[in-house]
């Protein structure tokens, strides 16, 4: 074979072994590459959705600073994100820990716990909007929460839960909590059964009580589960959109507000794309840096 | 004695053990039946029968909302889209790994860890752009639009996936097909989807968790009743029946149940997903 056809042949190869990633490659460029593009792009016009465009350079992010609302949402997000990381990641621990022995049933709860997660947010937030409903029919209260609560003989606590800007917010965290702790447990549980038992076996031949082998042994062997599952709590906490929608629709906007609500309004409400765009953009950025903040953090807890 | 005091507590322990995963079992299952149980009532009966099983059992609410609700269309729509984007995800991105891992092409390395990337970067809000872009390429209101957009969501974690699994094939099982002639899609094809079945039933399970789901796109992508997912359908159906909270319940209860039946019968790959997929992130 002369040295023309081999390269024809090895170009050919090429080709071909390019051509298996080619649909993935089109789609990915399409539908990821060029709005994340585009995104950066339109953050720095002024746009309306039709019509003409008006570069202003950093003007959308100058007024994002000075946008109190918007730094409101975040601070909603933020809130909701710390109810998850202190509440539900150690209740998930806590049902990990418990699970991980032989005991029976165990198969049930593992179904059982993960139920929440796989419905989805708009399910979940009509149900508990339905139970945590606040009106009077006939003399009674038909939300099942405030039913029983005056059955029960606690009508103090009989309160319109979504509706009191007092309350509303911590209301959605504990329901997004109730949805999200199965997968921490699922991840936690995973990552208990992978422990080596000899591990134990040693902690107790050295004469280890049950708290010394738990904070000896397994807390630092879920050290890079319990960041993974933080992480991803993080993420998924601060990007909750759907589950507000749904309990709250538009009623007290100002008040539950989270970053998404504000993109998707400033879009859809408003019909003002680059200040839209600039949001994400500010909103992508702090997420980056918050969970590579995170992976900092835990890196040094663990060299300590 | 000892002995008998050991086996106490240990009891106790077991019990109290037992109480606190029951409640908590319990406090995940009750709101879901507590949203069948008023499926399953009048709108008359909802407001005055507390009883937790109500007395007169009424079917019609399911008939309510599957007609005039335009649940028909709303199911079958979701249907169609978790199956094609569920379909194409697992064929583009097994494609696309089976090169990445066992095949060479200039530029290989840089375009996988572009997936790579696009998975540890968040974007929350790109699909204000994605939006502009759909709008420019006349897929708003299309069937393909949304497909293609659902795709590239599930894309990176299963390409991910499936390069895992690739990796570990052993090369004699590839060199064995190729001395029997098959082509580099033959062997793709016979030898390395059916190494990679786990990964596939995972990626399966995800993604048509995902999709079934997915609302922000289908809100923003599909306007026309015709081409509502359910779980937009659910929206534009509350929005009309906001207090008839029995039919509108009945219309939750058909969202969910397909989806829990689905995750009952793969929850055993979900477990196994979530245990891989924490050694990828």
């Amino acid at each position: 074979m002369d040295s023309k056809a081999k390269a024809a042949s090895i170009f050919k190869d090429n080709l071909q072994n390019f051509l298996f990633v080619l649909p993935a490659l089109a789609i990915f460029c399409t539908f990821y590459i060029y709005p994340f593009y585009k995104m950066i792009n339109l953050s720095f016009y002024d746009w309306r959705g039709i019509g003409p465009m008006h570069f202003i350079g950093l003007e959308n992010y100058k007024e994002l600073l000075g946008d109190k609302l918007w730094w409101d949402s975040m601070w909603h997000a933020g809130y909701i994100t710390l109810i998850a990381l202190v509440f539900q990641n150690p209740l998930a621990f806590a049902l990990a820990l418990a699970c991980d022995r032989q005991i029976r049933m165990k198969r049930f709860y593992r179904v059982v716990f993960f139920i929440p997660p796989v419905l989805s947010q708009l399910v979940v937030g009509l149900i508990w909007n339905w139970i945590l409903n606040p009106e009077m029919q006939n003399g009674q209260y038909i939300g099942l929460l405030n039913h029983y609560l005056f059955a029960w003989g606690l009508p103090q606590l009989v309160h319109n839960w979504l509706g009191d800007p007092k309350t509303a917010l911590t209301t959605i965290a504990i329901v997004n909590s109730w949805q999200g702790f199965g997968w921490g447990f699922v991840m936690f549980l995973a990552g208990l059964q992978t422990i080596d038992k000899q591990l134990y076996e040693a902690a107790k031949i050295d004469g280890a009580g049950a708290w010394k082998t738990f904070t000896n042994v397994t807390v630092p062997m879920m050290l890079p589960v319990m960041l993974v599952v933080m992480i991803l709590t993080i993420l998924g906490c601060m990007q909750v959109f759907v589950l507000i929608l749904a309990m709250v629709n538009e009623g007290l906007v100002n008040h539950t507000d989270v970053p998404v609500t504000r993109i998707f309004s400033a879009m859809q409400n408003t019909n003002r794309f680059g200040y839209a765009c600039a949001e994400a953009v500010i909103f992508g950025m702090i997420l980056v840096c918050v969970s590579f903040m995170t992976k900092r953090l835990s890196d040094k807890a663990k060299q300590v | 004695m000892k002995a008998n005091r050991y086996i106490f507590w240990g009891m106790t322990k077991s019990t109290l053990i037992h109480v606190f995963l029951l409640s908590v079992a319990l406090t995940c299952l009750f709101p879901i039946f507590w949203m069948i149980r008023c499926a399953l009532m009048t709108n008359e009966t909802v407001f005055v029968d507390q009883a937790i099983i109500p007395h007169h059992l009424n079917f019609g609410n399911f008939a309510v909302a599957w007609t005039k609700g335009n649940f028909a269309v709303y199911l079958l729509n979701s249907v169609i889209y978790t199956v094609s984007v569920v379909t194409g995800i697992v064929f583009i991105s097994s494609l696309a790994a089976y090169s990445f891992s066992r095949l060479k092409f200039p530029g290989k390395n840089i375009i996988f860890y572009l997936f790579v990337a696009a998975m540890m970067i968040p974007l929350p809000g790109s699909f204000v752009a994605l939006f502009v872009l759909m709008t420019k390429l006349h897929l708003v209101n299309t069937r393909f639009g949304y497909i293609l957009c659902m795709i590239n969501v599930g894309l990176s974690m299963s390409i991910l996936l499936f390069k895992t699994f690739f990796d570990k094939m052993p090369h004699e099982l590839e060199d064995a097909a190729r001395i029997d002639g098959c082509g580099k899609i033959g062997i793709w094809w016979n030898m390395a989807m059916p190494f990679a079945r786990p990964a596939i039933a995972v990626i399966v399970i995800f993604n048509s968790l995902t999709v079934w789901n997915e609302y922000i796109l289908a809100t923003l992508l599909l306007g026309d009743t015709n081409l509502m997912p359910l779980q937009r359908g659910i929206m534009v159906f509350q929005g009309a029946n906001s207090t008839d909270y029995p039919v509108l319940m009945a219309g939750l209860t058909m969202a969910a149940i397909p989806i829990i039946m689905i995750y009952l019968f793969m929850q055993k790959h979900i477990v196994k997903g979530l245990s891989s997929g924490e050694m990828i992130g």
